[in-house]
């Protein structure tokens, strides 16, 4: 094949090397242009976040949000509750359920049709914006059942579940064959093998796959909108009922807010939201590293 | 024959069933959210008609509702975003996949993930108090540069991937016949991973489109602007929703929903084109290798 590929090795020697030198330049640049913004986003967060989260420490993560937004000082504790409580009831609902999910397509579907169509809609699912999935909460749960903590829950649910399908099978495939055949042999059922052979071998990737879904889930906004209402500053424990709040929907209604207070607010909250999702992240390579190590 | 009926048996066809079920979950939600938000879009597209996609004016307050600025606005970001962030993110996969030293490629790799982490909120913020002043303000442009920072990991991750299928046997050919590591990379890489490049750069602009909660702080929040100057503030579809939902009563409700309807549509379709790019590109690939 190669004699049909566009390779002209005629032009003078140094031009060409001289060329290839620049591409490979441009290549360079091209990752630092992508070290700009990230160092960029993290010196802000780092250094505007800091002072606000940290001033007269735990103040910022108990405290309760101040009614009025014009007001300085701290309090992100109810967002912080909300946030954690949206964030693991969308756990609690779609990694279950997307493990259940991968194990069908893995382990019974395989190459059926139905399998492979369900393959692909989870792939295109992970594309549909999240704004409109909350919508699709607001539409069939919140107009029904009011504001809650557990609407937010439902609508990262949604988001998720795709994401730990493929996560949760690609970890599936890497389980050897053999594993399996041993299982038969010694005469367990299917589901027995898949639930005391296959899934512990394969849960290291299952739970880091998981993690990385629940980091995504934890800083999504668009899908809260709709499910919390708006207004909270209170803590609210309940789950299934009352409006509710949370970090990122926190900032972003105080991000447009003209009052310095609220503004740094904003910055404590996305401080706290930044180290909360990096904490997820950091403990599923941990599980990732573990798995690189048994291979 | 031995008869295996029994409990054990039933408990093994439950368990399929249970997750047959679990995974007809993903073409339930696909499907119920098709259906319910466009019952709840109807009232506007019967009061609107098809001026709903082709009118200029967007004035809720006498209930008039035309989506073209907004959709113009979603359009042309996501353009400006995938114009900037397509370069880039070729450029960094190529780096990691053919230039970089062994020792360099997973940092690498951990960097431009670490993109992906910074929750979309955050983007905002950064760029409504700290980019949106460097660069005029809140405009198209602004809400480009920001989408195009988010999609960057997506597609670099993608474009990774494809080109990391290249036989190594096409690179060493190449370098072997005295090729430049760069006549070696538009030699074999680039041939052999054109249609996942495609697919990755299409789910880079999917992922633009419906991009909200940044696209929403930093486009400016203009109605009506349809025009290709970079630095007029304007509005996009997932921006508007977000933006408006708050104050709105049931007929400005149903248009906000129809808009989003309208988004899942858009989205949908150029994703299930570049899912279909990808995984022909990559099954062809995964025979050959």
């Amino acid at each position: 094949m190669i004699a049909e590929l566009p390779l002209d090795l005629r032009a003078k020697p140094s031009w060409r090397r001289v060329k290839s030198q620049i591409m490979i330049g441009l290549m360079v640049a091209a990752v630092g242009l992508v070290l700009v913004p990230l160092i960029s986003v993290m010196w802000s967060v780092a250094s505007r976040g800091a002072g606000v989260a940290f001033h007269g420490f735990p103040a910022f993560f108990t405290d309760e949000i101040p009614v009025i937004s014009r007001s300085e000082g701290p309090g992100m504790g109810p967002a912080i509750l909300g946030t954690l409580m949206c964030t693991l009831g969308a756990t609690l609902i779609a990694v279950p359920l997307g493990i259940l999910g991968a194990v069908y397509l893995h382990e019974y579907g395989g190459k059926r049709k139905f399998a492979k169509l369900v393959r692909f809609m989870a792939t295109v699912m992970t594309g549909v914006p999240s704004i409109v999935m909350g919508l699709f909460v607001y539409v069939t749960w919140t107009l029904r059942f009011g504001y809650s903590a557990f609407g937010g829950s439902l609508a990262l649910a949604c988001l998720m579940l795709p994401v730990v399908i493929a996560s949760t099978e690609q970890m599936l495939r890497l389980v050897p064959p053999h594993l399996r055949e041993a299982s038969y042999a010694l005469g367990a059922t299917k589901s027995r093998t898949i639930l005391t052979i296959v899934l512990p071998a394969a849960l290291p990737g299952i739970v880091s796959g998981s993690l990385l879904a629940v980091a995504r889930a934890a800083g999504e906004t668009a899908p809260l909108l709709f499910a919390l209402g708006l207004g909270a500053t209170s803590y609210n424990a309940h789950f299934f009922t009352q409006i509710n709040t949370a970090l990122s929907q926190q900032i972003f209604v105080n991000a447009t807010s003209s009052f310095a207070g609220a503004q740094e607010r904003a910055w404590g909250a996305a401080l706290t939201l930044v180290m909360l999702t990096f904490i997820f992240t950091i403990v599923a390579r941990l599980f990732t590293a573990r798995i690189g190590r048994k291979k | 024959m031995i008869s295996l009926r029994g409990t054990t048996q039933r408990a093994d066809a439950t368990f399929r069933v249970v997750a047959i079920i679990a995974a007809a979950m993903v073409l339930v939600i696909l499907g119920l959210v098709a259906l319910t938000m466009t019952v709840r879009a109807r009232p506007v597209l019967s009061e609107m008609g098809l001026e709903f996609f082709t009118s200029r004016r967007w004035s809720p307050a006498d209930s008039k509702f035309g989506a073209l600025p907004f959709l113009w606005g979603t359009l042309y970001t996501a353009s400006i975003a995938t114009v900037l962030a397509v370069p880039v993110s070729l450029g960094v996969a190529l780096f990691i996949t053919q230039i970089a030293p062994p020792w360099l490629k997973k940092p690498l790799v951990y960097v431009t993930d670490l993109l992906a982490v910074v929750p979309s909120v955050v983007f905002g913020l950064w760029g409504i108090l700290v980019v949106a002043d460097k660069l005029g303000g809140r405009s198209f442009l602004t809400a480009g540069v920001i989408l195009a920072i988010m999609i960057i990991p997506i597609i670099t991750s993608l474009a990774r991937e494809v080109m990391e299928t290249t036989p190594a046997s096409d690179k060493e050919a190449a370098l072997a016949l005295g090729a430049t590591r760069w006549e070696m990379i538009t030699a074999t890489v680039l041939p052999h991973s054109k249609g996942g490049l495609v697919g990755a750069v299409m789910l880079g602009l999917g992922r633009a489109m419906g991009e909200t909660i940044a696209a929403a702080l930093v486009i400016g929040s203009a109605l009506g602007q349809i025009t290709v100057y970079p630095l007029a503030s304007g509005n996009s579809m997932p921006a508007v929703i977000a933006n408006e939902w708050g104050e709105a009563d049931e007929l400005h409700k149903s248009a906000l929903i129809a808009l989003a309807v309208l988004l899942f549509v858009i989205t949908i379709v150029v994703n299930l084109i570049a899912t279909s790019i990808v995984q022909r590109s990559m099954k062809r690939s995964g025979g050959t290798a």
